[in-house]
């Protein structure tokens, strides 16, 4: 990983958080929205991943979601995800790992760094933000429960729940549950990879996929999987939800690509929420690897990214 | 064709219909200066200007139905319904051109050719635009009432490549958009049974 060619990842200062979210928004975005989140709030460790760009403000990076299993309108998983119980959580990790088992997230989260990782986020849609995640590296998870030498990806699974996620009751399905996505075990053992516990500092509120969600910065954001229930190793490209739903729009690596566009809308350029301007702000062109390239482009190098979207 | 018992003909005038139909236009204009639009506020105005036209559209659809089957004749309000209706459709679209894609012309002309479900749009909204010319009176003088009369059966394609468009636009299959297009194949469905 070449963190001198980046000069957007230099070493952060210290921000007070003040900085960047007034206490308000907190109260505001915190009071109703979120029930429990993972445990205790770990204070945050600065990371040089961070990116200096401006944060999305909290209101809008927990008001305006895509999780589906608790409603397709982005308002939704706001005001439905108030329901779901994030504790206890345990985490099944099974497949090909020395150390399978039914792990407790608190005991999952005990020995970690709680890093703050100031990502920007890019949505399939043509939106993105810049979100304060707190987490820690998937990799240190990874390497506690010892892959085997044979594991090649990493599947994941989405919590199932009807009874607290509204989505996934009813008749009308909108998409298969579980929810799926999967890595290949060098993006998952890549350092830029995080499960996030956090955001802004405090507890991940439900609709952000608590109380643990996937974080993988350079590809869209339906790769972050939420709600995690179930981590397997396997050696077999796992089935993820979207390609499942519609092969020839959503693939696999789905990294964040100008160049290649999504069938049905261009992925050149994107809208930034909350950019200066309101209504008028301009949208910006979009980054090959959502502007990681230095950092992960080495993980592709051979292969035909319009062929493996 | 019989035409039930006209049971109910409002005396109301027209321009309530037509001040009525600009409230969710003034809404959201009082939103953007004193409300908010959520977090991407171009994408609720383009959303919000695209259903209101479609609604509209059907509104306008389900008039001549409404008389035949249930004696309710709000024939004289069609104009008004259909104008609006149009209206939300450019307005629909000036929030696409302006505010979505900035007036970058080389992006929006790419959407039109490579995007089915903006292709569809277009069409719809090029359909649109003869209906709106000659939704006045000396217009239906001068082409005569008969070609007036065919001139505007093209709203039957408009109002579907409408609703196809928003099908096409959303991921997976939402419910939503598939009543919307339901209650369009409805309407078309029962001029064609009539006309059997
Ligand atoms: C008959 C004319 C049209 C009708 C009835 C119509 C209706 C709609 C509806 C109902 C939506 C979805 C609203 C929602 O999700 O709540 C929509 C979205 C949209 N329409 Fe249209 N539309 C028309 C023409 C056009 C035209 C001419 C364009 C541009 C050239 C256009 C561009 C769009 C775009 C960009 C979206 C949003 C897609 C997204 O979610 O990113 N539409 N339209």
């Amino acid at each position: 990983m070449l963190l001198r060619h980046a000069p957007d990842l230099s070493e952060r200062e210290v921000t007070p958080r003040d900085l960047y979210v007034n206490r308000r928004q907190i109260l505001a975005g915190f009071g109703g929205l979120m029930i429990a989140g993972a445990g205790n709030v770990q204070a945050a460790v600065k990371s040089p991943f961070s990116t200096q760009e401006t944060p999305t403000s909290l209101k809008d990076i927990t008001s305006y979601n895509n999780f589906y299993e608790f409603g397709t309108d982005k308002s939704d998983p706001a005001r439905n995800a108030g329901r779901l119980t994030v504790k206890p959580w345990k985490v099944k990790i099974d497949g090909m790992v020395g150390k399978p088992g039914d792990y407790d997230l608190d005991d999952i989260l005990k020995g970690m760094t709680i890093e703050e990782r100031i990502y920007r986020m890019r949505c399939v849609e043509g939106w993105s933000m810049v979100i304060p995640w707190n987490g820690f590296p998937l990799a240190s998870l990874l390497t506690r429960v010892e892959p085997l030498s044979g594991a090649k990806y990493v599947a994941f699974e989405t919590l199932v729940r009807p009874s607290e996620m509204p989505g996934q009751a009813g008749l009308f399905k909108i998409l298969d549950w579980p929810y799926v996505e999967g890595l290949r075990l060098d993006e998952a053992m890549h350092p830029l990879t995080l499960l996030a516990t956090g955001l802004y500092g405090e507890n991940l509120p439900n609709q952000n996929g608590a109380p643990l969600r996937l974080v993988v910065p350079w590809k869209y954001g339906f790769k972050g999987i939420k709600s995690i229930v179930r981590i397997s190793l396997t050696d077999k490209e796992p089935r993820t939800s979207w390609n499942i739903q519609a092969p020839q729009e959503y693939g696999f690596y789905s990294n964040v690509n100008p160049a290649v566009d999504h069938p049905r809308w261009s992925q050149a350029t994107e809208r930034r929420i909350g950019d200066t301007g309101g209504l008028f702000a301009k949208r910006r062109p979009t980054l090959p690897f959502n502007g990681y390239a230095d950092q992960v482009a080495g993980l592709y190098t051979g292969m035909d990214l319009r062929k493996f979207y | 064709m019989a035409i039930a018992n006209l049971r109910f003909q409002p005396r109301l005038a027209t321009w309530p219909v037509y001040l009525a139909g600009l409230l969710p236009a003034l809404w959201y204009v009082y939103q953007i200066f004193h409300g908010d639009l959520g977090a991407d506020p171009v994408k609720t105005l383009e959303h919000a200007m695209g259903e209101w036209a479609l609604r509209f559209l059907i509104l306008g659809l389900a008039i001549t139905p409404l008389r035949r089957e249930f004696g309710i004749s709000l024939l004289k309000y069609r104009r008004a319904v259909g104008l609006t209706a149009f209206l939300y459709v450019v307005l629909h679209l000036l929030v696409y051109l302006l505010l979505d894609q900035g007036l970058d012309w080389a992006a929006i002309w790419a959407d039109i050719i490579k995007r089915p479900y903006i292709t569809i749009g277009m069409a719809g909204f090029l359909l649109l635009l003869p209906l709106a010319g000659t939704s006045f009176n000396a217009a239906i003088r001068w082409i005569g009432g008969r070609n007036w009369n065919r001139l505007h059966k093209l709203v039957y394609p408009a109002v579907l490549a409408g609703a196809v468009h928003y099908v096409l636009l959303v991921k997976s299959w939402p419910l939503e958009p598939l009543v919307y297009l339901g209650i369009v194949l409805m309407l078309l469905g029962w001029r064609v049974w009539r006309r059997a």
